[in-house]
């Protein structure tokens, strides 16, 4: 039975983060600022991390974690970086 | 078997001596000279001792394989030949090394000299005896490298930096058609052995492209032997210092294109096509050579000339080709380098006592150096063809085959004609060389009052005065038996034994003699004075400077052409070559596919998924809107580009890949950060453009979408149909198999890399280091553009006052995740060699940590607290992956193999430890190093360009206050 109730609640969160992704992915996409494309970016990394979680406890297998580890350590890199570009203009000073 | 070792002693003897001579200090004069003269007389003593072997009529033989699948071997022949001519080299070098001792003057820097004499010499010797045809010429080309060094030894002098490019241009364009023939002649014969191509003779001859190797073949020999037409860099290539042109430029270099013509006429000659080619040069080069040397005031020059003519004379005799026109070619090429290289020294001693080489202001020097004198006097009567010396014996015998009859043809008729004229010039202008110098009145406007020089700058000349007067008078018993030997070995062993006397009786080539002796006399005398008084060659032909020609052709071909072709076909817009390129490459894939693919009904795909598919979606339009925004809009099309990243790692994973996931995502991460920081430097987008909304943008950018539409659906139609091919059974499965117990990893990935695959590894990260260092170059000499120069208008202003203390919080966060990632990085280098993981990804990782920092703050706080050596990094890892494949040397396996075992350590217990953990350090280490250096070499410029604002407004102070 909670078998069953794992499996229906991570199948619904999973089409839920691709929901999620398409949504930031229009961000990404229509913008209309630059820093709204930047959240935008910032949010499907995180909507892919928690996709990888998702799915690898639907399927059992660990690799996926290693994978949200990378995003979750440094998938903010390249949003620090856009974020100070239309800060300072310029990303290292 | 100890006649092999010998010959490779005998061809690496110099090379190592030359690395010797170059360590040693710029003055140790008479150690570099000491050491030079040891390694040429080592060389002697192993020509002496292979003496009895050849003598027997043998060829010896030594064999290294080098690339056996490309028939390539360091083969080695001596036979009788290429011992006369080898023993001539290693002769004249050891004479010229004791010359040059006394030659050079105390502020030249000597082991250059000395480094460069000794290489020539292998380089030489190994043309010489090599017995495949390709190693040839490397050989080959390896002296004219080497005579380009030495002739522009001074090379503060612009003459010599001249004539050295002239004649490396000339004799390398000669090499390359060198190569072309060898190439050809290899094909025909079906093999690059010496031997065999010599023994095919019948079957070159009768192809087809006889002719084109013909003509390849005398361009390289003709071109080293400085044969007309291209005979002009020989004079200017006497800016060198004297000893190398006694050395190179007349006794050895300039004889290997004979010796080739010789060493080939088996194989190549016999033909009408050979007969007027290489006669018909030999003949014409010959005439000019003598007539020229007559009009030359320069000493040197003569000299030049007149080696220009004999190499001529040789020519035209390799070109007859009868058994005795060979056997006077191998003795005059022995004859002229003595009396040639004993002219030069005297020449070199005038210059050096006197301080001109200049005929028309030396005179009477008799008075002054009488030993010299006699010397150079004896010489020169060798060289005009003198009784009762070496040079009137093999002028002697050109004559005899000049007058006798070969085949009946116009040049035939008119050879003696020909020669008797030439001989003429040559008895003119030696007699000129001697009157003018050591006669006449006393010098009076010398730069150096000239006297007698040292006694052992003398003894090289003296010898071989020596060895001019016993073989012009004792040829029979000196040179004969060796010259016979080497005839008998080019032409075959039933070669009749030819004796070579003094007195043939009066007959036509005593006559002919007797006519250019006579009239030469006549003519030098009767113009003498007219001579001095001249210009500087022929009487109207001194205008035509082939010298000038070559000039003006260089410049054509170096300088205009290219202007022209570029401005023809040439564009600095990077819209069409962009264009070009990506048609031309899918021009290419299809005519290679088209018709053989086949697309396979293809099972197996993963059940369809919602969750992915609607992902996939998102990538897909992010890939679409970061191409079509590129143009525009660069920052959104960075966002969107991403957003594409972030969905290709999730694919990888979704389909079992989080080797590459793990990478991509951090590659992504650094390929981001690059992009904007290259953004930087890209000028802003010109306002007054209009976007495409005219007609001709509109459908330039619908002709491109359909050009990248083509390609990118061709590119996913390979990677569809590769992917959708049944399973290759083997190679993966073998991977699988074998990763853990001979890899000693679970990570097949990882062990393929640093294991299976390491020397491609090692060559990739070798390509990485290369590109890192090379952006660092570029980058150092990178001047942004006018409009993005100044500061960022975000850095202007008041907001950027009000934004002062931006980004602190997270900052701090970011210099407390330096050593989390430090951890990061360091489990993911362990891990890597049995779970996801490994060198690259965690060397990306620490890199990042690093750029981290690097955003937290300004890069000048970043390097007041950490020294990064990023190029430490690169050679460290470098050092440690190829020390690693050195070290299977020691246990005798070939290089990068690996060991894997398990090791006990204390309190931790068990761990693996292969030596691919090690490689995989360097690779670490590299990937660091490289990735470091690009990010900063960028990030410096905001640096530089503040500092170059810095100094632009100091000067506009001043003059404001």
């Amino acid at each position: 039975m909670s078998a069953t109730l794992l499996v229906t609640a991570l199948s619904f969160a999973q089409i839920a983060l691709a929901l999620a992704g398409c949504f930031a992915g229009w961000r990404i996409l229509r913008g209309p600022r630059a820093q709204d494309r930047v959240i935008g970016l910032d949010t499907l990394y995180v909507t892919a991390m928690l996709l990888f979680l998702v799915t690898g406890m639907r399927t059992g297998s660990s690799f996926f974690f290693e994978a949200a580890m990378v995003i979750g350590l440094l998938g903010f890199v390249a949003t620090v970086a856009m974020a100070k570009f239309l800060l300072r203009g310029e990303v290292i000073e | 078997m100890i006649q092999q070792n010998l010959i490779l002693i005998l061809i690496f003897l110099p090379f190592l001596g030359a690395i010797a001579a170059s360590t040693l200090s710029v003055n140790a004069h008479n150690a570099a000279a000491w050491l030079s003269g040891a390694v040429l007389v080592g060389g002697l003593i192993v020509m002496a001792a292979l003496y009895p072997a050849i003598e027997e009529g043998r060829v010896l033989r030594s064999v290294l394989t080098w690339i056996p699948s490309l028939r390539l071997n360091l083969s080695f022949r001596i036979d009788g030949f290429a011992w006369l001519f080898v023993t001539l080299v290693l002769g004249i070098g050891l004479l010229v090394v004791l010359y040059a001792r006394y030659y050079l003057s105390k502020s030249d820097p000597v082991p250059r000299f000395y480094c460069f004499l000794l290489a020539f010499t292998g380089a030489m010797v190994g043309m010489l005896v090599s017995g495949n045809i390709i190693m040839l010429v490397v050989f080959w080309e390896l002296t004219s490298v080497i005579s380009f060094l030495l002739i522009g030894y001074w090379y503060h002098n612009p003459a010599a930096r001249d004539g050295a490019r002239m004649a490396l241009i000339v004799t390398a364009t000669g090499g390359i058609c060198l190569l072309a023939a060898m190439l050809i002649l290899g094909q025909i014969v079906g093999s690059y052995d010496l031997d065999r191509v010599l023994a095919s003779g019948e079957v070159i001859r009768a192809h087809p492209l006889y002719l084109t190797v013909l003509a390849l073949f005398l361009i390289g020999a003709f071109t080293k032997s400085a044969q007309f037409p291209f005979h002009f860099w020989l004079p200017n290539a006497m800016a060198a210092p004297t000893p190398v042109s006694a050395f190179l430029h007349s006794a050895t270099m300039v004889k290997a294109g004979v010796f080739l013509l010789v060493r080939f006429s088996p194989a190549l000659g016999g033909s009408e096509a050979w007969f007027f080619a290489v006669t018909g040069t030999g003949m014409v080069t010959l005439i000019v050579g003598a007539v020229f040397a007559l009009f030359r005031h320069d000493l040197k020059g003569l000299l030049a000339y007149s080696t220009i003519s004999h190499l001529g004379l040789i020519t035209a005799l390799a070109g007859i080709g009868s058994t005795g026109a060979i056997v006077a070619a191998i003795f005059h090429i022995a004859n002229h380098a003595v009396f040639k290289a004993s002219l030069f020294m005297a020449a070199g001693i005038i210059d050096h006592e006197s301080g001109t080489r200049d005929m028309r202001r030396l005179s009477g020097l008799m008075r002054l150096m009488p030993v010299t004198g006699t010397l150079a006097i004896v010489a020169a009567a060798a060289m005009a063809g003198v009784p009762l010396l070496n040079g009137f014996l093999s002028k002697e015998m050109f004559f005899a085959e000049a007058a006798s009859w070969h085949n009946g043809s116009w040049l035939d008729d008119a050879l003696p004609y020909l020669a008797t004229f030439a001989s003429i010039f040559a008895v003119a202008y030696s007699l000129r060389f001697i009157m003018t110098v050591f006669f006449g009145p006393p010098p009076t406007d010398l730069p150096k009052m000239p006297h007698e020089p040292s006694p052992w700058m003398r003894r090289p000349v003296e010898l071989l005065v020596l060895i001019c007067l016993l073989v012009g008078i004792l040829p029979g018993t000196t040179l004969g038996p060796v010259l016979n030997m080497a005839a008998r070995s080019v032409l075959g062993p039933e070669t009749p034994y030819f004796s070579i006397a003094v007195w043939h009786g009066f007959n036509t080539p005593m006559i002919m003699s007797l006519i250019a002796l006579v009239l030469g006399a006549v003519l030098y005398f009767v113009f003498a004075a007219r001579i001095s008084e001249g210009p500087e060659g022929p009487p109207l032909l001194h205008r035509i400077r082939a010298q000038r020609i070559f000039e003006r052709m260089l410049l054509s071909l170096s300088w205009k052409w290219p202007r022209v072709l570029h401005r023809l076909f040439g564009t600095e817009r990077l819209q069409p070559q962009l264009r070009l390129i990506v048609l031309l490459s899918f021009a290419a894939g299809a005519a290679t596919l088209w018709g053989g693919i086949t697309f396979l009904q293809k099972t197996g795909l993963p059940a369809f998924d919602p969750a992915f598919a609607l992902m996939w979606v998102v990538g897909g339009v992010c890939a679409i809107g970061a191409a079509w925004q590129a143009k525009y809009h660069r920052f959104a099309s960075l966002a969107l580009l991403g957003g594409a990243g972030v969905i290709t790692c999730l694919t990888f994973t979704w389909f079992s890949a989080p080797d590459l996931a793990v990478t991509q995502l951090l590659v992504e991460v650094v390929t981001t950060v690059l992009l904007l920081l290259g953004l930087r430097w890209l000028p802003k987008r010109r306002e007054e453009i209009v976007g495409d909304k005219l007609a001709p943008a509109r459908i330039r950018r619908a002709w491109d979408l359909v050009i990248a539409g083509a390609s990118g659906i061709g590119i996913a139609g390979i990677a569809y149909v590769m992917m959708s091919r049944p399973l290759v059974p083997g190679i993966g499965d073998w991977f699988l198999k074998n990763a853990y117990h001979e890899g000693g990893g679970t990570n097949v990935v990882n062990v393929i890399l640093v294991d299976f695959r390491a020397f491609d590894t090692f060559g990739e990260i070798s390509v990485l280091a290369i590109v890192g260092i090379t952006v660092y170059a570029l980058l150092r000499r990178f001047r942004p553009g006018a409009e993005s120069a100044g500061l960022p208008e975000q850095q202007l202003g008041e907001e950027a006052e009000a934004l002062k203390d931006y980004l602190v919080v997270p900052s701090v966060i970011m210099q407390w995740m330096f050593p989390v990632m430090i951890v990061m990085s360091a489990y993911l280098f362990f891990r890597g060699h049995d779970l996801p993981g490994g060198g690259f990804s965690a060397g990306v990782t620490l890199a990042i940590a690093l750029l981290l920092q690097y955003l937290a703050s300004t890069v000048r706080w970043v390097e007041s607290h950490i020294v990064i050596l990023p190029i430490r990094w690169m050679g460290l890892g470098l050092l440690i992956s190829c020390g690693t494949g050195i070290g299977a040397w020691l246990f005798g396996y070939p290089f990068l193999t690996a060991h894997a075992r398990y090791l006990d350590l204390p309190l931790i217990g068990k761990v693996p430890a292969a030596t691919a953990l090690l490689f995989d350090i360097g690779v670490y280490a590299l990937v660091v190093g490289a990735t470091v250096l690009m990010l900063i070499a960028i990030a410096h410029q905001s640096l530089r360009s503040a500092r170059l604002r810095a100094q632009d407004e100091a000067p506009a102070e001043k003059e404001v206050a």
